[in-house]
């Protein structure tokens, strides 16, 4: 039987929710007999591949790289799942969105220094007016709330979806 | 005069990036690490309340969200004035060595040794765990295992494995039960029969790298790491010790409340990173290296007796001061096992089963230092409230921050080694990509998770054309 293509996506987060997929522990190994993952931090690949099954993507919108990057990855993916709840509500990286960007930003980079007070603007990506949760940009299929979502629940995730059941996750996962 | 630029861009989650800029006479003239990614914590809390600040800073890192648990919840005491129970502290550095023990088992399992182990040049597509897992399960096996030991030493003291609630201002919010010390207790001798044969077996391998060991990433650096008052090394307390490049202290035991005598800060113009230097000497000359290979060159020992042997022998394979920035991987594994023997310390002292474990008071002091080593290096929690509590200024200066400078010249002393200006080598991204994963930067406290650091590279002529490209494999 030909193996799932499963992706993992970090826009703005913690790395919490990816540190939760590798707290499935040896778990691990049974859902690479299932599938493959073929992107992330996770994983060494270069492009995201053009017909991924299952993405899970961590964090919120908050750059015009992540803006892109997410647009891009929904035209690849058949079901694309927001774990965790930045991705679900914006969560911790919102909590700027009160703060027009110069002024955050010139918080950190010219207040904030004893030496060359300047904010960056080479080779670094704008930062959107606010950080957004996934389906304020695009389409989500499934959302896992959590911070992190326990390890247990994305198992139980992977190995619905990849059974092609929809995953029924009341009492599973619950915000925070 | 004739300018080249070569961009090097993260194909992952874009966070980090490396641009290497040219001469006319096709010298590398500088390179830069940009990171991608700013949240602005230091802006969005003004205004809550001090004691929300743990829970809220745990969330720039996933990865070691205890460390960042714990600097603010010192910087909070501060604020409190309170001196916290004994068991309470003893309870902290537990949690403390059970991240250490998993932080450093994901460095150099998950995320070195499908480098380390299948090589550098080995199919992309099989080189992450899973694919040491295929062709090493062994020692796989074991890299998950001791992960997931630290791991469960978190969860067994406060609940959650990944941003727990449980360390408070003022201490601890519940005690440690006696069937959780004997379980972990009970875990101990496994795991440090893991670190062991790690360790013996890295550095047998040790002369395959010699090359990068000799080339890469040695460039001469001040050295920085918490010490004891008898400068033995100190994950949760102490102070500050600086030595210079030939091993002279320059500065010790420098208190929290003091770090901005020695600790300045500047913005890069292509960076979300700042960078830290080293005051008395300045910026960009000031550089110093955080850090397992940081800690062990400024400290006079470990202080347990496994790991102690294994520092001894440490510096006497390499020198007293080791340079190569190769060797934060040993030195990782070194501190893994005195993360499980001081564990092992903490759970016999009696006083670990205390019941009095938090402090209670309000604000009693408007301005607050918390300042821990966390497994990447120092990590600095600095507050102002207001008389009601609230935060009216932030400052965090992260682990990963203290390497920028460093990062940045090892970057160049691999750029200069392997650019011709026209053409560009491959071994240059492998050795870009394994320089960047040695010093195992956490950009997510910027950026970074557990994942390799592939690396797109485009040479570009003066008017943008494309000259010649390449991806890392």
């Amino acid at each position: 039987m030909k193996k799932a293509k499963v992706a993992t996506l970090w826009l703005d987060g913690c790395s919490g929710c990816h540190m939760s997929i590798l707290d499935l522990d040896e778990g691990i190994a049974s859902v690479a007999d299932k599938a493959d993952i073929v992107y992330g931090p996770l994983v060494d690949a270069q492009e995201f591949p053009e017909d991924v099954d299952v993405t899970l993507v961590e964090g919120a919108v908050s750059s015009q790289d992540d803006y892109e990057k997410i647009k891009h990855v929904r035209e690849c993916t058949r079901l694309l799942v927001a774990l965790g709840d930045c991705a679900v509500t914006g969560n911790v990286p919102a909590m700027r969105n009160s703060i027009p960007v110069k002024k955050l930003l010139e918080r950190i980079y010219v207040q904030g220094v004893d030496e060359r007070p300047r904010i960056p603007t080479d080779g670094v990506p704008p930062l959107l007016k606010r950080a957004v949760p996934l389906h304020e940009v695009v389409k989500v299929d499934l959302f896992v709330p959590g911070c992190p979502p326990p390890a247990a629940a994305i198992g139980y995730v992977l190995r619905e979806l990849l059974d092609g059941r929809v995953p029924d996750l009341s009492a599973k996962v619950k915000f925070g | 005069m004739r300018k080249i630029m070569i961009d090097a861009v993260t194909r992952i989650e874009g966070h980090a990036k490396i641009s290497i800029q040219l001469d006319d006479s096709g010298q590398v003239a500088s390179t830069q690490l940009h990171i991608t990614q700013v949240r602005g914590f230091e802006k969005f809390t003004e205004g809550r309340p001090y004691y929300e600040m743990p829970s809220i800073t745990a969330r720039i890192c996933g990865i070691c969200p205890v460390s960042h648990l714990l600097a603010s919840s010192k910087a909070c005491d501060a604020i409190m004035s309170v001196s916290i129970p004994e068991t309470a502290a003893l309870l902290r550095e537990l949690l403390h060595c059970g991240q250490f023990v998993q932080s450093h088992a994901l460095s150099f399992f998950h995320l070195s040794a499908p480098d380390l182990l299948l090589g550098m040049d080995s199919d992309p597509a099989r080189r992450n765990v899973l694919g040491v897992l295929e062709k090493y399960p062994d020692i796989a096996r074991d890299g998950i295992a001791l992960r997931k030991f630290g791991q469960e030493v978190i969860s067994g003291l406060a609940k959650e494995r990944i941003h727990p609630s449980w360390t408070v201002p003022g201490g601890v919010n519940a005690p440690l039960q006696p069937a959780v010390r004997d379980k972990i207790l009970a875990g101990l001798p496994e795991a440090k029969a893991i670190v062991r044969r790690t360790l013996k077996f890295f550095k047998g391998v040790l002369d395959q790298f010699k090359e990068e060991i000799e080339n890469f990433g040695n460039a001469p650096s001040m050295y920085a790491g918490l010490v004891d008052a008898a400068g033995k090394l100190q994950l949760y307390d102490g102070g500050i010790r600086f030595k210079d490049a030939e091993g002279k202290i320059v500065a010790d035991h420098v208190a929290a409340r003091d770090y901005h005598n020695f600790i300045g800060e500047a913005s890069l113009t292509n960076s979300y990173l700042k960078a830290p230097y080293y005051r008395p000497i300045g910026f960009p000359d000031g550089v110093y290296r955080v850090g397992p290979l940081g800690r062990l060159n400024v400290v006079k020992s470990c202080g347990t007796p496994l790991a102690d042997a294994e520092f001894a022998e440490f510096h006497q394979r390499l020198g007293k001061i080791v340079p190569s920035s190769f060797h934060f991987h040993y030195a990782r594994l070194i501190e893994a096992l005195y993360g499980l023997e001081r564990m092992e310390a903490l759970l016999h002292d009696p006083a670990i089963l205390g019941k009095q474990i938090r402090a209670h008071a309000g604000v009693n002091c408007l301005e607050g230092v918390g300042m821990i080593e966390a497994p990447r290096g120092i990590l600095i929690h600095h507050y102002k409230v207001n008389e009601e509590g609230a935060i009216t200024w932030a400052n965090l200066i992260v682990a990963t921050g203290h390497n920028n400078l460093a990062i940045n010249r090892s970057i160049d002393q691999v750029a200069r080694h392997f650019i011709d200006g026209k053409h560009l080598q491959e071994g240059m991204l492998n050795r870009v990509s394994a320089i960047v994963r040695a010093y195992d930067p956490c950009f997510s406290c910027s950026t970074h998770a557990s994942g390799q650091v592939p690396l797109h590279i485009r040479l570009l002529g003066p008017e943008g054309s494309l000259l010649d490209e390449l991806r890392s494999q």
